[in-house]
């Protein structure tokens, strides 16, 4: 017996992606000079619909956009906002840069971590949450920040984590 | 603060009339889009180009280059084809929170922007590219650019000039290096975003090898005022206090009283915008060192705070105005671990492409985080020393990593002992001094 996964079908690859996130990859395409610079926001329809892309996400692009799949999975795993593995129903995403870092990161990064019993790229057993680190949010002068989904939150105390923690179940 | 004019504050006096300006109306009640009718009525795209020069336009992305004259090495002509405007909205450069605030709330305006820089290269598309986490800035983007088509302000036959040109937003998927102009061109294409060699230049091969402009959104949201009221009154703006004209949008984070964002005359002191406009140091903070305009500039220290904030005066005391936007640390804050979060960045963001830059970086931290717990082995200094030149100007494929070793070479210099302090062995001599 092999060891080694079947390759997926390029037809059943198609077949993966479901007809909202297709619609969204086809409007997409219209913006763009050519098909493979929709590549991102491809991955992003994925990403929105599911929470994360998935393997068989990878081949059905690629055959969408006529390029291979290593470009895309080349893509995916550039960019740190494009999720390679399933995350949880929140990600909260700590700015550790410098404007942060002096205005009380490490009491924030660490009552999140407290709060959520978890290290930097875990997911909890719940599913309830994934913690990450970010790059400066552009929102410094609100220092220390923090980011859950698409809400940026700051200037933000330790004390203050807990409760609004509570908003994202 | 004195009430913001037009005349005073181009970039964000109409912030001052209460009610959002967001949407279309309201912007077009503000003289909102009278440049863009003027420019495309009375001005060949040869003569903006030339307005733009004569007001000595520099960009606000953090370089300086005149835009006028990045704008001049475009072809021209009927032969020369389609060509490309993007705006470079992707922000991320630590300590940086400027673009933001044009993004949010003046969408028009950049929109507005972006048609006269495109009419002055004739441009026929334009992208946006904005950082993924400013999730509000899409929302309010794509708003306003339906509104702007709506008008005729985009779309085909612009204002009936015969011109076509619409404007996409192209939302990023993170990493740093996507703000570099060649990689965020491989980005747009849908490649990973490594930059590319130059020559060839984007203004003559860039986006799927058509000539291409990449401008920053503060450097385009001058456009309409200097269109409204002329290359003299921009260059009158800065009041004489720089050669450099026009106003910069400049802020202050860390622990200072009133963290913020200022429109203020190009070439304010530092000291002005920290004492008066953020209000100075909190109680029991005094100033120690500060970055001038991000996380890639060498610090400078509180006696250079009377320079005036302009990119010529900035880089003569050995640093540079970057993004403008200071950032201040206190004398309760030791600067090594600064300095180390400075470089974890840098490392974390570095492409990967060259290996000063991606194998340099990490073991820069690595030092630095020996020396933060007191266990620096002597020579470490020396290493990074020497690591500040091996990744510096011309070593490397692209600006991040001889930005990356800024702060660092001038933390060596200006607070040398408190590196030594971190060197375990007695073989580390405080009288080297
Ligand atoms: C690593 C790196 C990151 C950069 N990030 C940005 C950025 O986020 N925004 C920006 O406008 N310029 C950024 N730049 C500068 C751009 O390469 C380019 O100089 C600028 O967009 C040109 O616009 P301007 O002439 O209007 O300033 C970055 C440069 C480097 C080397
Ligand atoms: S200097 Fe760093 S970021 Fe720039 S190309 Fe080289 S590895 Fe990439
Ligand atoms: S440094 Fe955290 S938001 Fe800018």
């Amino acid at each position: 017996m092999s060891t080694v996964d079947p390759p997926i079908p390029l037809a059943a690859a198609t077949g993966f992606l479901s007809e909202p996130e297709l619609a969204a990859i086809r409007h997409e395409l219209g913006h763009y000079e050519d098909p493979r610079a929709a590549c991102i926001e491809a991955l992003k329809a994925v990403q929105s619909a599911r929470g994360w892309v998935p393997d068989p996400a990878i081949p059905a692009i690629a055959e969408l956009l006529g390029i291979t799949p290593a470009d895309v999975e080349g893509v995916a795993t550039f960019y740190n906002m494009i999720f390679r593995q399933p995350v949880g129903r929140h990600v909260i995403k700590v700015c550790d840069s410098i404007a942060c870092y002096l205005t009380g990161y490490e009491e924030l990064a660490a009552a999140v971590r407290a709060a959520t019993g978890l290290d930097w790229g875990q997911t909890g057993a719940d599913g309830r949450f994934t913690l990450l680190p970010v790059c400066c949010l552009g929102n410094c002068d609100k220092g220390p920040s923090l980011m859950i989904d698409d809400d940026t939150w700051g200037p933000l105390g330790a004390a203050e984590v807990p409760a609004l923690l509570e908003r994202y179940r | 603060m004195s009430a913001r004019t037009p005349q005073t504050h181009p970039l964000t006096w109409r912030l001052d009339h209460g009610a959002p300006v967001n949407a279309i109306a309201a912007y077009e009640a503000l003289e909102g889009y009278a440049a863009a009718r003027r420019a495309l009525a009375d001005l060949e795209p040869a003569a903006l180009t030339q307005l733009v020069k004569d007001a000595n336009l520099r960009g606000r992305g953090g370089a300086g280059f005149p835009t006028g004259v990045k704008w001049s090495l475009v072809p021209m002509g009927p032969d020369a084809g389609r060509k490309y405007l993007l705006c470079n909205a992707d922000e991320m450069e630590p300590g940086t929170f400027k673009d933001r605030l044009l993004l949010e709330q003046l969408p028009h305006l950049l929109i507005e922007s972006m048609v006269l820089a495109a009419w002055a290269i004739q441009a026929t598309r334009g992208y946006i590219f904005l950082r993924g986490e400013y999730v509000l800035a899409t929302e309010r983007l794509n708003r306003a650019l339906a509104e702007a088509r709506e008008r005729g302000y985009l779309g085909r036959n612009v204002l009936g000039t015969g011109w076509d040109f619409d404007v996409f937003v192209h939302t990023g998927a993170g990493r740093y290096i996507c703000g570099e102009e060649t990689a965020l061109i491989n980005s747009l294409e849908g490649r990973r975003a490594n930059p590319r060699a130059k020559p060839p230049f984007p203004q003559i091969a860039g986006a799927w090898g058509r000539p291409t402009i990449v401008n920053n959104v503060e450097t385009l949201c001058n456009l309409p005022g200097i269109v409204l009221h002329g290359a003299p009154w921009f260059t009158a703006l800065s009041r004489g206090l720089s050669s450099d004209g026009g106003t910069k949008l400049y802020g202050v984070s860390g622990r200072v009283r009133r963290p913020g964002l200022w429109e203020l005359p190009m070439g304010s002191s530092a000291r002005t915008i920290l004492e008066e406009h953020a209000g100075g140091m909190q109680p029991g903070r005094d100033l120690k060192a500060w970055l001038p305009g991000g996380a890639s500039t060498d610090f400078l220290l509180p006696e250079h705070l009377d320079l005036a904030m302009d990119y010529d005066t900035i880089a003569k005391a050995r640093s540079r105005l970057g993004t403008g936007l200071m950032t201040v640390v206190d004398r309760t804050q030791p600067i090594v671990p600064v300095v180390r979060n400075l470089e974890e960045f840098f490392a974390r963001e570095s492409c990967g492409w060259c290996t000063p830059c991606r194998d340099g970086l990490p073991w820069s931290v690595k030092l630095l985080r020996a020396i933060e717990r007191g266990e620096g082995r002597p020579g470490d200094i020396e290493i990074l020393e020497s690591l500040t030149t091996q990744l510096g100007p011309g070593r490397t494929h692209c600006a991040l990593a001889p930005g990356a070793v800024e702060p660092l070479q001038s933390a060596l210099r200006f607070f040398r002992s408190e590196f030594e302090s971190g060197i375990r062995a007695s073989a580390a001599s405080k009288e080297t001094v």
